[in-house]
């Protein structure tokens, strides 16, 4: 049996209205009905990071979240991070630079818990950063590249400000 | 030619659509009209099926079928080919795609259900009923060759997989004569793959005609297209199988498994595209793992504790199937004998069934273990003989120049394994360097503070570039666009960059000129697979190769078309010009253009057709690296927690393509090492229950437990392959466990603690400081 919901949200700056099915996560709306495939899921239980995205200016994962609960948010997924016209946002040209990715498969989930960190925290350090970070799982890398695509990234934002 | 992008750090092709959302991975490719499976796995370790109901499972809404083995007649009765079909596999016990009538360990696929949607199908998989008599499990692999031990399949004679034997030199004569010989008893253990993408897999029968196309997140397409085929019955060119974009391998996404048969199955039968993808749940409970060793070694040494000799046994754990061969067995026998010009081995390796996983190669595969027991010997050796372990292990290395180094031990055809080059001393020195050599000072003055610091080292060298071959086609397009093909896939080593440099330099075009296909086997006709550290050897030199080919045959066109001598010519930015006179040159898409061919005008006289080649580099024999890694570790021994405050590695593996890119692959070895060290255990309870099946029971490194890998490059060239190179994907992992529990003992030192196993938790770092004092 299942039930259904009717949504309304933001998704990467545009509106959208679905229905959606009561027990459906937020990260399996996002990929599955939205399409939006960019987002993964590594775990489903809340522990790898993979399926991070920004609602209303938290990083949240999307796999603990029932689509329905994002009724009225403002979500930003790793699609949306560049500009419009396609510029990257600065922490997408640090991960090319520094080699933050192997596989890309945790890439878009670091990146959506470090775009809303260092908003938050603009003059993070290393340890700050590998704390922020500590929920998100790369099998890949060894995170210290991660690390300083990071911090290259968080320069480049402050001196924006 | 000018190298520009050969050696340099090339930042990555792949990352522009990985870094925006865009890639491809399993689950994202929109394929029409999917339709989506999930399976019914047996909850026990050992049981004969009895009897499967699937009758309410069936009238679910949304449920489009239900299989089990009886539904697919002979096919599903039939066990999967095997990967490596050797002899040495005494019993070559297989999966069925279906278990038919017993499962041998938990996790083993029994029915599989295909819905509407993929939460649909779990729903009405959840409805099958399945009778099972649950038979006796051996779980204890050390006990699974006992006599009265339960059979971890029905009705064999015993659990004896394959019995392995590796020797030379006159083992009792040395230990005979040795001043100085150390027993010790280990117990090994690896974790899990954990790619961040689990497994999946999607097929489809093409609308027309009969071809059955099937993506699957592997790192072997082609290896999987000839099983595939095989066990369908199938000619190979009717199956198409692709690798999209896969997210991390390790090792196991390189097995064959059921899965990989059965969703194609479903494919078939209903005529529409189904799609299953593996949850963290199943990965734990199905994907294969590395799993437990135990070990009874004895080694020789002399006075000066130079290593003479190692003999003794090791029981294996195989799990329950042996999928591939005994691949991950054999690759710790033939690690003997790592670095070290040894006069004599003597190991004998059981394998053996358990109801548990099957264990083939993660990362490393056999080498991290036996390079574990090694390395321990060696520290083993200088504790007694109070001296240095750096010094044992310069006084046993094989040394510069000895290359090429047979060390006695006999590969796979049975020729005499050869160490083709190295510097081992250069990787100890350099690390040892870097590291100081004042820590003896600094960890009595931390010991004065009540803090326990300790140093370990631990060195290893790796047989890469496996055979036989890896292929690659270079063409150039009337654009100029230059496409390379390979049947070498990639799991995020950035093997596309890699080649893209190769043949960048080599045709005098920017890397932004080349695209990649790889992992298709519509697009390349043979492959092997992305494992053993192969493709940079493999691949790397038949884009090598390749590319050579097309550039040779680009200047022979264009001496005609210019009429000019071929030494006069020169390739540069994608046009072929006249050395002194760049008026007059003829760009590479134009020479592409004339030798695709125009109808009613000849081709140009013993020239064959496009601007185009393919090479199959063959690996002949095997590349080795080597390197030495050196730990520092802090133990809290209130808590037996460890800090990692250094970590240092010297990394030999020849000619470096892209040093940022082999950088990765060390660190990221170097974890997965780490993880093998402190956190990754699978537990089993006493039915083979797997007791950790998410990640707040499995751990996994984070980001605040690793510390920054500082990494020296000494590059050794291999004369056996035409660019130099040696495989660089394994070498960070191998010696990583062995250096940190070395840290971690020499840390422990004032308690008397000896550490002969890993992983090392808290838990168990307090009750060695505890064991040690009570001694
Ligand atoms: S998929 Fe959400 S935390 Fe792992
Ligand atoms: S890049 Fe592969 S998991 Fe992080």
């Amino acid at each position: 049996m299942s039930y259904t919901e009717r949504v309304q949200l933001t998704v990467n700056g545009q509106a959208q209205e679905a229905e959606v099915e009561s027990r459906t996560h937020l990260a399996d709306f996002l990929r599955h009905q939205l399409r939006l495939t960019g987002t993964h899921v590594g775990c489903e239980h809340g522990v790898c990071g993979a399926c991070t995205v920004v609602v209303d200016g938290v990083p949240v994962r999307s796999c603990l979240m029932f689509a329905a609960q994002a009724n009225g948010c403002t979500v930003t997924t790793v699609e949306g991070l560049a500009s419009k016209d396609g510029v990257l946002h600065p922490l997408q040209q640090a991960f090319w630079n520094n080699h933050g990715l192997q596989c890309g498969f945790c890439t878009p989930g670091m990146m959506m818990t470090l775009v809303a960190y260092l908003q938050e925290n603009p003059n993070a350090d290393e340890d700050d950063i590998r704390d922020a970070i500590s929920g998100n799982i790369c099998r890949c890398t060894g995170y210290e590249t991660i690390v300083n695509a990071a911090l290259d990234a968080a320069q480049v934002m402050r001196e924006r400000i | 030619m000018g190298v520009r992008y050969f050696g340099a750090e090339v930042r990555r092709v792949e990352d522009p659509k990985l870094i925006t959302g865009r890639g491809q991975y399993l689950d994202d490719l929109p394929i029409a009209g999917v339709v989506h499976a999930a399976f019914v796995r047996s909850p026990h370790a050992h049981a004969r099926i009895q009897r499967i109901d699937t009758a309410a499972a069936k009238s679910t809404p949304g449920v489009i079928a239900v299989y089990t083995a009886e539904d697919f007649g002979d096919v599903a009765r039939r066990t999967l080919p095997h990967m490596v079909p050797v002899a040495i596999v005494k019993q070559p016990l297989n999966y069925q795609p279906l278990a038919h009538s017993e499962v041998c360990h938990v996790g083993v696929p029994v029915a599989v259900v295909v819905g509407k949607t993929r939460a649909l199908a779990e729903d009405a998989a959840s409805l099958v009923n399945v009778d099972y008599e649950v038979l006796p499990a051996i779980i204890d692999w050390r006990r699974a060759l006992d006599a009265n031990a339960p059979r971890a399949h029905s009705g064999t004679p015993d659990n004896l997989v394959g019995a392995l034997h590796g020797r030379f030199g006159s083992v009792e004569d040395v230990f005979a004569k040795a001043p100085h010989v150390f027993a010790e008893r280990f117990e090994t253990h690896r974790g899990g793959c954990h790619s961040m993408e689990c497994r999946g897999v999607a097929a489809m029968m093409d609308p027309f005609g009969n071809g059955l196309t099937v993506w699957t997140s592997t790192q072997a397409p082609h290896m999987i297209r000839r099983l595939i085929a095989d066990h369908l019955g199938r000619d190979e060119r009717t199956v198409r199988v692709i690798a999209p974009d896969v997210g991390g391998g390790f090792g196991p996404k390189c097995a064959f498994y059921p899965e990989e048969v059965v969703i194609p199955l479903a494919a078939i039968e209903l005529g529409l595209p189904v799609k299953w993808v593996e949850d963290r749940h199943e990965h734990f409970l199905s994907t294969t793992q590395q799993r437990d060793q135990s070990w009874d070694l004895e080694v020789a040494a002399d006075l000066n504790g130079r290593l003479l000799a190692v003999r003794g046994r090791c029981i294996h754990d195989n799990g329950g199937y042996v999928p591939y061969g005994l691949v991950a067995a054999v690759t710790s026998l033939s690690a003997f004998p790592g670095p070290y010009a040894l006069e004599a081995v003597d190991i004998k390796l059981d394998v053996v069934f358990t109801n548990l996983i099957p264990n083939t190669p993660v990362r490393g595969a056999g080498r991290p273990t036996t390079c574990f027991v090694l390395e321990r010997l060696a520290d083993r050796v200088a504790r007694e003989l109070s001296i240095d372990p750096a010094d044992v292990r310069r006084r046993s290395f094989v040394r510069k120049e000895q290359f090429p180094y047979p060390t006695g031990m006999k590969a796979r055809d049975g020729s005499l394994v050869t160490y083709d080059s190295g510097d081992y001393h250069g990787c100890l020195e350099a690390v040892l360097e870097l590291g100081g050599a004042n820590f003896d000072e600094r960890r009595t003055e931390a010991l004065a503070q009540g803090r326990y610091i300790g140093r370990g080292i631990a060195s290893y060298v790796e047989d890469t570039g496996l055979a036989p071959f890896e292929g690659a086609s270079v063409r150039v397009e009337p654009t100029g666009r230059v496409v390379v093909q390979t049947g070498a896939a990639s799991q995020g080593q950035g093997h596309a960059t890699m080649f893209a440099q190769i043949c960048a330099d080599i045709l005098g075009v920017r890397i932004e000129d080349i695209t990649v296909e790889a992992a298709d086997t519509a697009l390349f006709p043979l492959g092997i697979g992305a494992i053993a550290s192969r493709t940079a050897v493999t691949a790397g030199s038949s884009v090598h190769q390749a590319s050579l080919a097309v550039r040779k045959k680009a200047i022979k066109v264009a001496s005609e078309l210019l009429e000019a001598a071929e030494g006069d010519l020169e390739l540069e930015d994608g046009v072929v010009r006249v050395v002194g006179a760049p008026g007059l040159n003829v760009p590479l898409g134009q020479i592409a253009a004339k030798l695709n061919g125009m109808s009613g005008i000849p081709m140009f006289q013993g020239i064959e057709p496009g601007l185009a080649s393919t090479a199959f580099y063959e690996a002949r024999k095997t590349t080795f690296a080597n390197g030495t890694h050196l730990v520092e570790v802090e133990v809290d021994i209130d808590t037996g927690r460890v800090k990692i405050l250094r970590y240092i590695v010297g990394h030999d593996c020849g000619r470096l393509i892209n040093p940022m890119l082999v950088d990765g692959q060390v660190r990221g070895g170097v974890v997965h090492g780490i993880g093998n060290a402190l956190f990754e255990r699978v537990q089993h309870d006493e039915q083979g229950q797997p007791m950790a099946v998410n990640y707040s029971d499995y751990l996994l490194p984070t980001a605040p437990e690793v510390p920054r890998i500082e990494i020296i490059h000494i590059e050794s060239p291999s004369p056996l392959n035409p660019i130099g190179v040696k495989g660089a994907g394994e070498g960070g992992t191998i010696p990583a466990a062995a250096g940190v529990i070395a840290a971690v003992e020499d840390a422990l030192r004032p308690f008397n603690v000896r550490i002969t196993e890993h992983p090392v938790s808290p838990a168990r770092i307090r009750e060695l400081i505890r064991l040690g004092q009570a001694d």
